[in-house]
């Protein structure tokens, strides 16, 4: 009876696309949207594993933004993090997509693959790769470092500048290439004819780059530091894996410990919703606001 | 400026690019030529100075030790597994849903489209905890559902197979298939499926990937150990270790080798899936 009457519904065309569509819509309704008003309301009590305990009014966001020492340190950590790990990798990408534009460059496939290939690498794998390189006493890194370079030993994963360099070493190591290769599809829509003009004029190839490439990728630009803007700010699996879990908060002087990771441990480890919720919360704030700013600084060039 | 020298810059300029290209290619290689290296140590002899830079013997020894050690094949058979179903769903419920979008007038598309391209950038944490409890009021905590059903009808995937299906997909086609009488579930499934099969691939590819590597997912909905998928094995494996790395990196290798040889044969469908999504938004 049923399967008569939805092929019924079916056959009458005009509520097939939004029977299609329905599924988006259920779950965006259900794992989406229920839980975003779900987690404002936790953000708003002392809620822990047993269930809601009292409500608090502003008192969490307050808490975290004065008192809370954990929860400053992992905004300025989650900031550092995506400047040197997230931004800084654009200005290894945009250089390469620009070689790599070059048509007569040979084996160009050969390195757009070898270059995305961390991308599709776990982050997982790639620390447990790279930590072995940070050893202190038997890695590369030192062993060069010591022995070719003459300088003393970097101390990778003990350290505040040390860990979070090694950090930003695995974020532009594993996203270089994929950058790399959003500007290139970015390049590919370029007018050739405005290059052959320019040559014609005289300008040489450097002169192409800031005046007629780098203008036209800006809003590819401006779309890549958008998501390296949202997905540094989400920073996680790195230092949870490399620094040794939950229990180490993200290793000495909690160097490593990112908003994400605070969010994680105040939830999953210390199951403290309601805080948890009001840190997923100020985070959403900063990456829109940051967003925000980083708009009006590309306008206020034009 | 004379022409000689300028044919001579150039040859020079041409070798610093690629010597620039090499240098990123073993940046980026490296890696993974070292994680066999440190596979095929004898894991008792590992800390060395200088560090291992060669290939041993010992790989199959360190993944029996591996085997010995922790349920690996277990592990991998779980990641097969909620990878395929995820997969095999997630392509299903995007192209049905990227079809409604892409190849029907409705009232309401505008305002579901735009919609959906703004869930996009709602970032995952933002809902983790209520999302956490919600998987455990459904009695679904410790199953590998909440990393298979959430995911399936997902904003991306649907917006990416919206793309796809306005090219892939003749609107004449559409209209003789409804003239021969076939209904709208028909034309999905003898004509849209048959038709994307490119751009399915594209959707499968990345939806695997995602989920093979994914960590957060079981890290927060899986308790029993013999439940989890590789990742978060391994993480813990890495966690608990003793000092003998030949095993974990033994491991390591069988984490990162099926992607590796599904990339070599996909690879142009990867990296155009992966990246194209995203500009032509």
């Amino acid at each position: 009876m049923k399967l008569v009457k939805s092929r019924l519904f079916v056959n009458s065309g005009k509520l097939a696309p939004y029977i299609f569509i329905s599924p988006f819509i259920i779950s965006f309704l259900v794992f989406g949207l229920y839980p975003m008003g779900y987690s404002i309301t936790m953000s708003f009590w002392k809620w822990t594993a047993g269930g809601p305990q009292e409500f608090r009014g502003f008192d969490n966001f307050v808490k975290l933004l004065t008192s809370d020492p954990y929860f400053k340190l992992s905004l300025w950590n989650s900031f550092v993090l995506m400047i040197f790990g997230s931004g800084l990798q654009h200005l290894f990408a945009i250089p390469l997509a620009i070689i790599l534009d070059d048509k007569s460059i040979k084996g160009r496939d050969f390195f757009k693959l070898t270059f995305f290939l961390p991308y599709i690498t776990s982050v997982v794998s790639i620390v447990l790769i790279f930590s072995q390189l940070y050893d202190e006493n038997y890695g590369w890194l030192n062993y060069i470092i010591v022995n070719v370079l003459g300088q003393d030993k970097v101390r990778w994963v003990t350290e505040s500048v040390p860990i979070k360099t090694s950090i930003s070493i695995m974020l532009n190591w594993q996203f270089i290439g994929w950058n790399t290769l959003i500007y290139l599809a970015g390049l590919q829509s370029i007018d050739e004819s405005l290059y052959e003009a320019a040559e014609i004029d005289g300008a040489t190839k450097i002169q192409q780059v800031f005046s007629i490439t780098l203008p036209l990728l800006k809003p590819v630009i401006f779309f890549t530091l958008t998501l390296s803007i949202i997905g540094g700010f989400q920073i996680f699996e790195q230092p949870f894996v490399l620094l040794g879990g939950y229990e180490k908060m993200g290793g000495p002087g909690n160097a490593g410990l990112t908003s994400a990771f605070y969010l994680m441990a105040t939830g999953f480890s210390y199951g403290r919703y309601g805080k948890a919720s009001a840190i997923a919360w100020l985070m959403f704030i900063v990456v829109i606001v940051m967003n925000i700013l980083h708009k009006k600084i590309v306008h206020s060039d034009e | 400026m004379p022409k000689k020298e300028s044919s001579f810059n150039r040859m020079g300029s041409k070798i610093s690019i690629y010597l620039i290209l090499i240098l990123f290619v073993i940046l980026f290689a490296f890696p993974f030529y070292y994680v066999f290296v440190l596979a095929s140590q004898k894991g008792t002899n590992m800390y060395v100075n200088p560090p291992h830079i060669l290939l041993n013997k010992y790989y199959f020894e360190n993944i029996g030790k591996l085997f010995d050690a922790i349920p690996f094949g277990l592990h991998f058979l779980n990641s097969v597994m909620i990878g395929v179903f995820a997969t095999l769903g997630t392509s299903f419920f995007c192209t049905m849903g990227g079809f409604a979008l892409a190849k029907y007038d409705f009232k309401g598309k505008k305002i579901i489209f735009t919609f959906m391209v703004g869930t996009i950038a709602i970032p995952t944490f933002l809902n983790l905890v209520p999302f956490f409890r919600m998987m455990t009021a459904f009695g679904w905590y410790d199953t590998w559902l909440p990393l298979i059903i959430p995911g399936m009808a997902n904003a991306f995937g649907i917006f990416m197979m919206t793309q796809f299906l306005e090219d892939a997909i003749p609107t004449d086609l559409l209209a003789a298939a409804r003239i021969d009488g076939l209904s709208e579930f028909g034309i999905l499934m003898r004509i849209v499926f048959p038709l994307a099969k490119s751009s399915l691939a594209i959707i499968m590819i990345v939806t695997f990937v995602g989920k093979w590597n994914d960590l957060i997912g079981p890290l927060v909905f899986l308790s029993t150990p013999e439940k989890l998928p590789i990742p978060p094995a391994l993480t813990r494996f890495y966690n608990n270790m003793d000092g003998d790395k030949g095993a974990l990196m033994a491991g390591n290798t069988l984490a990162i080798l099926p992607l590796a040889v599904v990339f070599a044969i996909f690879s142009k469908q990867i990296i155009s899936g992966l990246t194209a999504g995203s500009i032509k938004g």
